[in-house]
């Protein structure tokens, strides 16, 4: 038999990590205090479009869309984009520790979205104050970093660390004065990271800034691999370095708060997913890309059936996610130099 | 394919670094630029790269203005060599070399058919096939900068740029790298490098420029522009130029170590 090329080799990968995708999301409908099993599932989905007599119950269909499609929806959607936004920041800082958590992403999204909650905002005025806030923590580790003497990969890290405390601190003040009946446990809850609170119109509000976010990443992924060399050598190769840097920065921020102003913090994904994605199809940002976020959807979507059916009491997923990226941050850290 | 520069000056902010450059680089020549550290070799090579805006003199890319040039369009008449280097992520080489393809696809696209066809001559013509799906951090120093040249050679661009190709090799892949520019511009590539060795110009170079306090101090034939006096003038070392085998070759020596 011909020996299967890399490409070859990662398209099948990429199609491997479809399906099981699909998979996955129709087993979640089967989790859950009122399971839905695959051909309820298709009766209920089909109904909708041919005439099928009804074998299910009336609960079911409204479990199917007040709760559970939109659960595992946005699972997939958030996993997608926080993963996807990671590998992206890899790429354009040319630095394998990059991730929305350590660029402060998700600390200013998430200041940003205390602080329109404190301040009674609407949905649309959290998730753009979660951005603005956002965009603004990434530009000023970016910048602190640039002026940090010494290893590149160390100055992003600890200027990721400084800037994300700082606004961490400004989440904190925003907590010392919410009103404790009403606003505190909103901020608190949504702090900590969880989907349990996903309803159909969260999953339309975020999915249009994701899409618009995920898009040019996934156009622009090819170009990311240039970038990856550093803007003189990407420039002479006949890439505007400059405009792509900021196209993908802005496209990565904007997926990353999106997530976050629906989901709350949940750490981790960003810097895990590419990472294993890495592993499996290499580093080529043409298979890369798409790999982790099939990958990133899936991940978050098991972990997410773990955290709301392991316990009575729902484990907020951001804490799960936790459990299992920092032992991973210790192994990326502590792992041979050579192979990053 | 030429290069052609016209008193070309440029500063940063108050500290001049080339001053009135002129020379042109015609089609299959080998250009040595010698000099010395801080000289402003650096400096020419990013303004000819289109990566440093200079105010003062022009640049003729096979006759036409680099300023009136957009990136792709200088991508695809002058290609980059850099010194082997370590990216922050293991490409494949084959990867790294389909990446020189990238000014011929629009942004939103990645390589087709005919970019995987050109990076796979490119290999071929380096002899580095058998490299094709080993990672380029795996790979030797010698190895990695012939994997840079196939990706120059995959842009399609016929002037070549290379600031000190040979600078961290061994001593074999140092000969060899320079045999297979040589190759190159006599393919037809238009060549301009820099070198610390006057030894290494001596052998390889169709036409050295020699630069001194960002002017250009000779600019010629080897055997012609390189005496003891410009040794002497570029690195303040006293050597002797020794002809060897009837005239065929020249090396210098050193004369600290002839004298004693």
């Amino acid at each position: 038999m011909r020996k299967l090329s890399l490409a070859g080799k990662n398209a099948i990968i990429i199609l491997a990590l479809g399906i099981v995708l699909v998979v996955a999301v129709v087993v979640s409908f089967n989790l859950g205090r009122y399971p839905i099993t695959p051909r309820e599932l298709g009766g209920i989905l089909l109904s909708k479009v041919f005439p099928i007599e009804k074998f299910w119950t009336d609960t079911m269909a409204t479990v199917l869309f007040n709760i559970r499609l939109p659960r595992i929806l946005l699972a997939c959607l958030v996993g997608c984009c926080l993963s996807a936004a990671g590998a992206s920041y890899q790429g354009i800082f040319q630095n394998p520790m990059a991730s929305p958590d350590i660029l402060g992403a998700s600390a200013g999204a998430a200041f940003g979205a205390a602080f329109a909650i404190l301040n009674y905002a609407s949905q649309t005025m959290i998730t753009v104050s979660a951005f603005f806030f956002s965009l603004v923590t990434v530009a000023l580790v970016y910048l602190v970093s640039r002026k940090a003497k010494g290893s590149k990969v160390l100055g992003l890290i600890l200027s990721g660390i400084m800037v994300s405390s700082l606004f961490t601190a400004g989440t904190s003040y925003i907590k010392l004065v919410a009103d404790p009946s009403d606003r505190l446990p909103m901020i608190t809850y949504w702090l900590i990271g969880s989907l349990a609170g996903a309803t159909k119109k969260d999953v339309l509000f975020a999915a249009v800034p994701m899409a618009v976010g995920l898009v040019p990443l996934f156009l622009l992924r090819w170009r990311v691999n240039v970038l990856t060399f550093g803007d003189d050598e990407a420039r002479t190769i006949g890439i505007n370095a400059t405009r792509i840097r900021l196209i993908v920065v802005i496209c990565a921020t904007l997926v990353t708060a999106a997530s976050v102003s629906v989901s709350g913090m949940i750490g981790w994904v960003g810097l895990v997913i590419p990472h294993l994605t890495r592993r499996l199809v290499g580093n080529n940002y043409r298979h890369l890309m798409p790999a982790t976020m099939l990958f990133g959807a899936l991940f978050l979507l098991l972990i997410d059936n773990v955290s709301r059916n392991l316990l009575t009491l729902e484990i907020p997923i951001g804490i799960l996610t936790a459990f299992i990226g920092a032992p991973f941050f210790i192994y990326l850290i502590t792992r041979e130099a050579g192979s990053r | 394919m030429s290069v052609t520069v016209n008193d070309l000056s440029f500063s940063y902010k108050e500290r001049r670094v080339l001053a009135d450059v002129s020379f042109t680089a015609r089609t299959g020549e080998l250009l040595a630029v010698l000099g010395p550290n801080g000289v402003g070799k650096s400096t020419l090579f990013q303004c000819i790269l289109g990566l440093l805006p200079y105010t003062e003199g022009e640049i003729l890319l096979d006759g036409l203005d680099a300023k009136k040039l957009d990136i792709k369009e200088t991508a695809r008449r002058v290609a980059y060599i850099p010194q082997s280097h370590a990216p922050a992520f293991n490409f494949s080489v084959f990867d790294i070399i389909l990446m020189g393809t990238s000014a011929q696809i629009s942004d939103v696209n990645v390589p087709k058919k005919r970019q995987l066809e050109l990076a796979e001559q490119s290999m071929e013509r380096l002899g580095i096939t058998h490299l094709k799906e080993r990672g380029y951090l795996q790979i030797s120093g010698g190895e990695r900068q012939l994997v840079l040249i196939a990706r120059a050679l995959a842009q399609d661009a016929r002037i070549l740029v290379m600031d000190e190709p040979t600078s961290n090799l061994d001593y074999g892949n140092q000969l060899r790298i320079l045999s297979q520019i040589k190759l190159l511009a006599r393919e037809g590539y238009t060549v301009v490098l820099s070198t610390h060795s006057p030894d290494q110009a001596f052998m390889f170079a169709d036409r050295v420029l020699a630069l001194q306090g960002g002017r250009v101090v000779r600019h010629g034939r080897p055997f012609e522009v390189i005496t003891d006096a410009l040794i002497k003038d570029l690195y303040n070392v006293e050597v002797e130029i020794q002809s060897l085998y009837g005239g065929k070759a020249r090396m210098c020596l050193p004369k600290s170590v002839i004298d004693t």
